[in-house]
């Protein structure tokens, strides 16, 4: 039992230790996920909600105007611009606990389409 | 028995006081979509540097006793993104009693496995240093009962407890759904059995999309579900005979303000149980609080 207790808490301390690998988010997303579509594509409503969204969920931490604040990174990049929408769609589903990146998983997923859609739009 | 469970800042004087007041006056809110539980926990966890201060209230009345209102106020904090902590503060009033502190809590979440997968594991460890007049309610456990409301407080608050609480947390999003199951194991310091005991939910917004307004009363405000908790006796007597169960529909109303308000009416099936539990809360988030608290702070000890 004490094996078993000690080889759980090396786990998860392993892997609040060694974390995760560098670079962008939206670039570790698997390609599952990055061929899906956003089923909001191309709507005004959509990128309306997701403005509201955004202010709410995400604002704090990168910024009303998503120009990042310390650690959280700007949003209104090339990087994020470009990214496929199912990767902007991981990284909202999955968060990064290492980076401090909560998940929202806990919005349902038409919610968080809405929020890449805003994603998309923002300039 | 019934609920005795459930950046460095440089503040060297009281001249630093004025930047608390201020701190409190420049905080926004942030209003995190909630679930609707009040025993329930799901995996999701305080995001970093946002502190939640919530209060949550319990009245009912144990047969032929006088009615009761327990309250716990939270103040939860994220300190990492896998590691949220929460200080509780407990009181109640008994009607012709007392009104009384029954004492603090502390608690502690980690989740144990990054990002997001079907059933996702969260390991929950709570110390508890309250009396037996306790009535918050916040989880039950073991044998706890109806009957064990019914002490006064002036014998009650004599008997002080220690206890470490621990809970297996595991749940789920599924197409607009929360499933969240809760498995717990508590332990008085003292010479007492491990005792044991549950809670599931579920839950679901009225609507999956967020409509482009902001607003008070859209359908995607509202969170609707139904929870069960109950006791799972002891380590030398587990099984659900002579324990306490209630199930309980919830709704949470989170406001365009950020504000959430909730309210559950619970009701016990078992004769150890209340026959009707009526609980009722608020919460509300200041986001970044962390990182504005020492941003006061430090330019404050520079200034000195």
């Amino acid at each position: 039992m004490k094996i078993v207790l000690i080889g759980f808490w090396l786990s998860f301390l392993s892997l609040i230790v060694c974390g995760e690998p560098k670079g962008s988010l939206v670039q570790r997303a698997p390609a599952k996920f990055v061929q899906l579509a956003n089923p909001y594509q191309g709507n005004e409503a959509a990128v309306l909600a997701g403005s509201k969204l955004f202010s709410r969920e995400c604002a704090a931490c990168h910024g009303k105007d998503a120009h990042g604040i310390g650690k959280a990174p700007p949003l209104v990049t090339p990087d994020v611009r470009h990214a496929p929408p199912g990767a902007l769609f991981w990284v909202l589903r999955n968060g990064s606990l290492h980076r401090g990146m909560p998940s929202f998983a806990h919005l349902p997923e038409p919610q968080r389409w809405q929020i890449v859609s805003y994603l998309e739009n923002i300039r | 028995m019934f609920n005795r469970t459930p950046g460095k800042t440089r503040l060297k004087s009281y001249r630093s006081l004025p930047p608390l007041a201020a701190l409190f006056m420049l905080f926004a809110a942030s209003s995190r979509a909630e679930d609707p539980f009040f025993v329930t926990y799901t995996h999701q966890m305080e995001e970093p540097g946002n502190l939640e201060l919530s209060s949550k209230a319990a009245t009912g009345m144990p047969g032929i006793a006088d009615r009761f209102l327990g309250a716990a106020a939270e103040f939860e904090y994220g300190v990492k993104g896998w590691w949220t902590t929460e200080v509780y503060l407990d009181g109640q009033s008994t009607a012709g009693q007392s009104t009384i502190f029954t004492g603090y809590r502390w608690e502690n979440r980690f989740r144990v496995v990054p990002g997001e997968h079907w059933i996702n594991p969260v390991l929950y460890v709570e110390y508890e240093d309250i009396n037996a007049a306790d009535k918050a309610l916040l989880e039950i456990v073991g044998h706890d009962s109806a009957a064990d409301l019914s002490v006064p407080n002036d014998e009650a608050r004599r008997e002080t407890l220690h206890e470490i609480e621990t809970k297996l947390i595991l749940s789920s999003y599924f197409k607009g759904w929360t499933l969240a199951e809760n498995f717990i194991a508590e332990k008085n310091l003292s010479h007492a059995p491990y005792e044991f005991g549950y809670a599931v939910g579920v839950s679901r917004p009225l609507a999956l999309t967020a409509r482009p307004d902001r607003c008070n009363f859209c359908r995607e405000n509202f969170q609707m579900g139904v929870e069960a908790y109950g006791g799972l006796g002891t380590h030398a007597d587990f099984g659900v005979r002579d324990t306490s169960q209630y199930v309980a529909p919830t709704i949470a109303w989170t406001l365009a303000n950020g504000t959430v308000l909730r309210i559950s009416p619970g009701f016990g099936v078992t004769s150890s149980s209340l026959p009707f539990l009526l609980r009722f809360g608020v919460t509300y988030e200041i986001a970044q609080f962390g990182r504005a608290a020492s941003k006061i702070f430090h330019t404050h000890g520079g200034n000195q």
